[in-house]
């Protein structure tokens, strides 16, 4: 078996009385689709911004490629290869595509703290952008700022500055939110073959999307991991037929 | 091919430099003057453009710089003169070269502390926290005798530059020109640079910078850091101009002044600091010789510029502003 790229071991965290993670437990293998599920109010977001760093865990630890992450700010866990993308999609408004990957593409590089050479001429910060947007479909609209793309490009977007960080995991929250049903069919094949470049962690509603991609899921329900298995696994399993799905399934 | 933003820009330059070479060739040296502080303000407001303009970041508190800068001219100056050690056995300076350097360093040196404390702040309480450091270095000036407190500091002679007679108002203002455009040229590469890129993202959108992995508490304080020490070097200048300095150069009245020049102008426009204190210096000469109350109708331009045309000059003249 091969070692977790991503590893959260039983992770706390509390809100006042209010356990938002209880003891959370969960990996990302190399290669695959690990698919987080759980109804509204589950604690999904607040498992992310643990992930991500924007809140830190009572207890437990989170480890990235092995390197426990579990006490690093946002910008350190991006830099050792954790890319995400958001639910609201997170961008610079004013920039056009092509800058917006471009940021990262810097970031990716190492040094932000050069004064003087103009990116709009620096071969090598553009030429990869552009690359990052062809492979998500993009290239056409590298021109125009993040804010005239439609909801569907902003997405795209996203996963392209990803896709520029060379991440290790990524991490994707809700890609197929507000997408229409072409577009969540396209992004579901992108995403199929995305898993080559590095493992997903996916929180996603669209259970078709879910069903279609995931490896594994697991399932939350009040802060808590009451499920993980294949996808016929979490299909049969009564506890997640009363917890989640309903008669979904 | 020129856009239209860069022929405003060229126009507005050639403007604030054919207008006291004129004056000066028909023997009025108070339009040269006049240009000089127009120059000098543009270069303090500047400094502030970087912080404010492609940083996002409202500092209330830059009259500490530019206060700064001053006292450092004439406190260099004042010991040139009178001979008397500095500290550690340093002596003084009148020569603008140097004293420039010094007021860069300790501008930014200062700028490079209160960002250190203010830049983990934002919004309201970043604009409140600059304005109390910047308070806090007034009244330490007023209530220091040694460079004469509340009634200022004289230069007696204005400092020198070698090769130029700065005494001559049209020499003095040709320096200022050509340290305002260096300073601008500084401004375009910063912007088109990656440390530019961060930091305009950074004012954007703060998440995403993080995201992407550059930590924009760093990326901002540099770009304050070097926002005081240019706003600092016109401080200096304005002392020269004025051979007077004063702790009304660092009341806060001076750091809404700066920030008034910026709106005016177009905030984050390369132009809009020397637009904005063109704007500002024609006002207050115009008006000011209508009427003691000008700052009253020039409140109700900045109110009509905030509400009907938020681009400021340059946004009227070349229209918005465009992001490659």
């Amino acid at each position: 078996m091969a070692e977790p790229v991503l590893e959260l071991s039983d992770i706390v965290k509390s809100f006042g009385a209010l356990r938002a993670t209880d003891h959370v437990s969960l990996d990302l293998k190399p290669g695959e689709i690990h698919a987080l599920i759980g109804p509204n109010g589950a604690g999904k977001s607040t498992l992310i911004h643990q992930i991500c760093g924007t809140l830190r865990q009572d207890s437990g630890t989170i480890r990235l490629a092995g390197k426990d992450i579990g006490h690093l700010g946002v910008a350190e866990r991006s830099r050792l290869g954790l890319g995400r993308t958001f639910q609201v999609s997170s961008l610079t408004p004013d920039f056009s595509a092509l800058r917006n990957v471009m940021l990262a593409v810097q970031a990716q590089q190492g040094s932000s703290f050069r004064f003087f050479k103009p990116v709009m001429r620096d071969a090598s910060l553009i030429d990869r952008s552009m690359a990052m947007l062809e492979r998500v479909g993009l290239q056409d609209r590298a021109r125009i700022p993040a804010a005239e793309l439609s909801h569907g490009e902003r997405r795209q977007l996203e996963i392209a500055i990803a896709l520029a960080l060379s991440s290790k995991a990524f991490l994707l929250d809700e890609p197929m939110a507000g997408m229409g049903p072409e577009g969540s069919k396209a992004l579901t094949g992108f995403l199929h073959s995305l898993r080559q470049e590095a493992p997903i962690l996916l929180v996603e509603h669209d259970m078709d999307a879910v069903f279609a991609l995931a490896d594994r899921i697991s399932v939350l329900v009040y802060g808590r991991v009451i499920a993980t298995g294949t996808v016929e696994e979490i299909r049969r399993d009564p506890a997640v037929r009363t917890a989640y799905l309903g008669d979904h399934a | 091919m020129l856009n239209r933003e860069t022929l405003v820009n060229l126009i507005l330059a050639a403007l604030l430099l054919a207008v006291p070479l004129m004056a000066n060739a028909f023997g009025q040296p108070f339009y040269v003057t006049l240009a000089t502080r127009v120059a000098i303000l543009a270069l303090a407001a500047t400094g502030l453009n970087l912080a404010l303009g492609l940083g996002g970041l409202v500092s209330f508190g830059h009259a500490a710089f530019f206060g700064i800068g001053g006292y450092a001219a004439g406190i260099l100056a004042t010991h040139a003169f009178s001979g008397d050690p500095l500290l550690l056995g340093l002596s003084g300076t009148n020569q603008m070269p140097l004293i420039w350097l010094v007021a860069m360093l300790v501008a930014g040196l200062v700028g490079l502390l209160i960002g250190l404390i203010s830049l983990r702040t934002s919004g309201v309480y970043f604009i409140m926290i600059t304005l109390a450091f910047a308070q806090m270095v007034y009244y330490f000036a007023i209530s220091w005798p040694a460079y004469g407190g509340e009634d200022g500091l004289s230069i007696l002679v204005r400092n020198q530059f070698p090769g130029a007679n700065t005494m001559k108002p049209v020499s003095f203002f040709l320096i200022c020109y050509a340290v305002l455009i260096v300073a601008l040229g500084l401004f375009v590469l910063i912007r088109g640079s990656r440390f530019g890129s961060a930091l305009q993202a950074a004012r954007q959108n703060e998440v995403r910078v993080a995201t992407v992995g550059i930590a924009p508490y760093r990326i901002r304080l540099t770009a304050f850091a070097i926002s005081a020490a240019l706003t600092g070097l016109a401080g200096a200048l304005f002392a020269d101009l004025n051979r007077f300095v004063s702790p009304s150069m660092l009341s806060w009245h001076m750091s809404g002044e700066l920030i008034v020049l910026i709106i005016l102008g177009g905030t984050g426009r390369l132009f809009g600091p020397l637009a904005g204190a063109a704007l500002f210096v024609i006002f207050e000469y115009v008006l000011g010789g209508l009427t003691e109350r000008w700052q009253f109708f020039l409140g109700l331009i900045l109110l009509g510029t905030v509400l009907f045309a938020r681009g400021g000059l340059l946004g009227l003249l070349a229209g918005k502003a465009r992001h490659g």
